[in-house]
């Protein structure tokens, strides 16, 4: 069944396509072979056999990609016991990948893949260092067939939510950083002395800082929250000390930091519809994706809520309303992602070889009065249905039929 | 990740004259409260409490002409034109005469709308930046605090009340939070810049009292009690047989004022005006189940529920809530967050819409309440997508019109009429499109708010002399 789904050849016909990766085609097909993109454009030869999908009047994007939240590791915020993203009591957490925490089943992944969302970032949450975040598409039975690429970063905090792991001062936190990327850099050096306990204590587990490893050979992206713009330089400060790869989330502060951001080379993960100042970012503004694209960063947007990841689409509406251009969000939400994560190669444009993640839309995908027609995952059309469509067909007329 | 970046947000869930002039050039609410109200309903002591210092702020006459004018009386109106004056709404149509003095605005390409209305806030009580310092929204300290009035937690200088505005934003519900079964009186605010909580509170407009179903008050009182549903409902049924009791006493001295008046006590005053139905219960509950037993405790009591708040189930009842007459404030997608808000679904407003109930669209949020519109878009889209029928100026309504009648002020505000009060907001483009923004604000006919402007973009205090 599955081998016949993965080999079933679809053509989505006669819409106009937005590649990412290139300008619009209007009027063009992209054909989805074993579960890849075989072809996009105008001239594109249809196999006998293939399904077709009538897109004419309609729009064609990749699927969206949200660099936030905790799908599949979360199923009721408030309810503990189906949260599975936090490692409790491990304020260094670096080995804790959360990847067989994710439930395949969670009600949550059909209510966000059919408003357009096909993969996520499943982020640990955590104190100083979360853990490691993995990509998942948001279709699959098994952990196994979900997970798009596992770690794509570990995942720290240089905000206000870490003062605690550290004595309740930001240059603690920093100290404190410092101190286990530097045991990490000592333990591997002298393993031999470790495993025969002639070390000082290390700042964190064996396994913790054998995790960190790839981040400080530059293997493996480091994810730092971080919203004051000082704790910002100071994050961009360590990524340099230690030649990391750094990626930063939440950035509240950013646009304020924006050339130095930009010159670093460090991508940013933004949620636009933030403007309510905290004393981790009192300069907190709507403007800030924009204003951090228009220096040259490489912006990325996120819907931080889990429940709410279906809604990333309307935080790329408001980042247009607030000054980013409309090409500029289509990217932050499907190619810059994929990009930021490592998977630029397979994922976030219409492209022959990429995964089929595309959706179908009834217009912009950014505006309230677009619908979702056809979501592909891996190549497959995922059914248009979720715990909430069932709801609201059960008590559509009422009384209900139980 | 990132859950310590929406850690606030889930956090939260929890005469207008001026001097000189006529105190009746804007339009007051037909009934008033307190001591105005009359002899045979005063609960207590015949003095003013708290009133209301509003004053209207000065504006010369202002004609916006040539814009898409939604009414939300049922009317889109191409190329029209609107006149405020002295606080009012003195005419809306296509051919308006400008008296010489008015500042001509031009609408081209541009949208109108009624001021933004929210039944549920926490605007002033949860001020930012969100320290404990600023913490005044819940008196979790008793299940039952209905003497507890959100007028005396509101601070006038938090800087979200500016961000509201600047989404259109012209009148507020400011909510005590759910932690108790009764949390205590909210407070009608006029989103204006004020130094006292008097001058912004919308004079005239009748008090609401907070009640609470559901998850919060029985983990907020696990270890005393109530810490289940029916011990909910068992505190809200004590309560009220005591306030019959209060209110008993005092008709009855106030009748023959025979003896030594009773003993005044603030929290029975509050649930005896309730039962006198001068003030408004506004009732934060999730379950349609849960909804069906406050209708019967409001049945056996002889009150109205005026509106349930947050209602993610309102969809499974809409017909017992039509009946009833119940409004539900509620978001267009907030769901999963916890066990009783799992079955919400995008269609909840256009299904209570259809079965003739009254939807509006609620914030409880300081982040969402500057996009309200957005939300109703959200709704109303993801409804006629399921096949019901919702109008653009129903979808209106859900942040307009129906609000304000949840606050009993729908013969006020909430629509553009000649006779209402000024409050009026110029969108950008379609405010049911994401790329709409709020580009002037009128309230009381005062442009409180002009995004291109920096003379009418107020701040508060809080946010002056912060970097950069």
């Amino acid at each position: 069944m599955i081998a016949f789904l993965l080999a079933q050849t679809i053509a989505i016909t006669g819409g106009t396509v937005y590649p990412v990766s290139g300008p619009k085609v209007d009027n063009a097909t992209v054909l989805i072979r074993d579960g890849r993109i075989a072809a996009v454009g105008t001239n594109v030869a249809i196999p006998a056999g293939a399904t077709r999908i009538d897109a004419a009047g309609k729009w064609v994007t990749p699927g969206l990609i949200d660099g936030a939240g905790n799908m599949g590791l979360r199923e009721i915020s408030a309810v503990q016991s189906t949260n599975e993203g936090t490692l409790r009591g491990n304020e260094v957490a670096a080995a804790f990948n959360v990847a067989e925490g994710i439930n395949p089943a969670s009600t949550l992944i059909p209510v966000t893949r059919i408003e357009g969302v096909t993969t996520t970032l499943a982020v640990p949450g955590g104190d100083l260092i979360w853990g490691q975040a993995v990509l998942i598409d948001l279709d699959g039975t098994t952990i196994e067939a979900m997970v798009a690429k596992s770690p794509v970063a570990i995942v720290a905090d240089l905000s206000e939510g870490a003062k605690s792991a550290a004595g309740g001062s930001r240059a603690g936190v920093a100290q404190r950083l410092r101190r286990v990327f530097n045991d990490a850099l000592e333990y591997s050096r002298r393993r031999t002395d470790y495993t025969r306990a002639q070390m000082q204590q290390l700042a964190a587990s064996a396994a913790d800082l054998e995790a960190l490893l790839p981040v400080l050979r530059g293997q493996l992206p480091l994810v730092v929250v971080a919203n004051r713009r000082s704790d910002i330089e100071t994050a961009l400060r360590i990524a340099r000390e230690y030649k990391v790869r750094l990626i930063l989330a939440g950035a509240a502060e950013g646009w304020q930091v924006a050339d130095k951001i930009a010159a670093a080379s460090v991508p940013v993960l933004v949620e636009p519809l933030n403007n309510i100042p905290t004393y981790d970012a009192l300069g907190i503004r709507y403007e800030n994706a924009a204003l951090l694209a228009k220096a040259g960063v490489k912006v990325a947007l996120m819907e931080t809520a889990t429940e709410n990841s279906r809604n990333l689409r309307q935080q790329a509406g408001n980042a247009i309303a607030y000054g980013m251009t409309w090409e500029q969000a289509l990217r932050a939400v499907t190619l810059s992602p994929a990009e930021v994560f490592g998977v630029g190669d397979r994922y976030g444009s219409l492209e022959p070889g990429k995964v089929a993640n595309v959706v179908v839309w009834t217009g912009d995908p950014f505006e309230f009065s677009t619908g979702v027609e056809h979501v592909f995952i891996r190549g497959k059309e995922i059914p248009l249905r979720s715990r909430q469509t069932e709801l609201m067909e059960r008590y559509k007329t009422l009384p209900p039929k139980y | 990740m990132l859950a310590a970046l929406s850690a606030a947000v889930l956090a939260a869930g929890c005469a207008s004259a001026r001097a000189g002039q006529a105190p009746a050039a804007s339009p007051a609410p037909t009934q008033a409260t307190g001591a105005a109200r009359g002899q045979d309903t005063t609960t207590s002591v015949d003095r003013p409490q708290y009133p209301s210092t509003y004053q209207r702020h000065p504006n010369p006459p202002v004609l916006i002409r040539n814009a898409t004018i939604m009414t939300a009386t049922g009317q889109e109106i191409a190329g029209g034109s609107i006149l405020l004056k002295d606080g009012r709404i003195v005419a809306v149509g296509t051919t308006v005469q400008a008296p010489a003095d008015a500042v001509v605005v031009d609408g081209t390409g541009k949208w109108v709308t009624p001021g933004v209305i929210d039944t549920h806030s926490h605007i002033g009580v949860y001020a930012a930046p969100g320290t404990q310092a600023e913490s005044d929204g819940n008196e979790a300290t008793n299940p039952v605090t209905a003497e507890v009035w959100a007028e005396h937690s509101f601070w006038p200088q938090d800087p979200q009340i500016p961000l509201a505005i600047a989404g259109g934003v012209t009148t507020i519900q400011a909510l005590p939070g759910s932690a108790n079964l009764i949390g205590g009186r909210s407070a009608v605010m006029k989103l204006v810049p004020g130094r006292t909580v008097q001058e912004m509170k919308f004079p005239g407009a009748r008090y609401g009292l907070k009640m609470a179903c559901g998850e919060n008050p029985k983990r907020v009182y696990q270890s005393r009690g109530p810490s289940t549903r029916m011990g909910s409902m068992a505190g809200y049924r004590a309560a009220f047989i005591q306030a019959e009791q209060y209110r008993r006493r005092w008709e009855k001295w106030n009748k023959d004022h025979s003896g030594d008046a009773p003993q005044r006590d603030l929290r029975m005053e509050s649930l005896a005006e309730v039962l006198r139905g001068n003030i408004f219960v506004q009732n934060h509950c999730y379950r349609a189940d849960e909804m069906v037993q406050m209708l019967d405790l409001a049945h056996e009591f002889g009150f109205k529920i005026r509106s349930f708040h947050h209602a993610v189930e309102a969809y499974k009842i809409a017909d017992i809530l039509a009946r009833e007459g119940t409004a539900v404030s509620i978001w267009a997608d907030w769901w999963g967050f916890k066990e009783e808000a799992m079955d919400g679904i995008y269609e909840n407003a256009a299904l209570v819409q259809q079965a003739g109930g009254r939807a509006v669209i609620h914030s409880d949020d300081a982040s969402g309440i500057q996009r309200l519109n957005q939300e109703a878009a959200k709704a109303m889209y993801h409804g006629r997508r399921a096949g019901i029928q919702v109008t653009r100026d129903q979808a209106l309504r859900w942040f307009t019109a129906n609000p304000a009648w949840v606050l009993g002020l729908d013969s006020i505000v909430g629509t553009l009429e000649p006779g209402k009060m000024a409050d009026v907001v110029l969108w950008s483009a379609d405010p049911l499109s994401v790329y709409a923004r709020a580009l002037q604000v009128y309230n009381d006919g005062w442009l409180v708010y002009d995004r291109n402007d920096p003379a009418h973009q107020p701040k508060t205090d809080f946010s002056i002399g912060q970097q950069p």
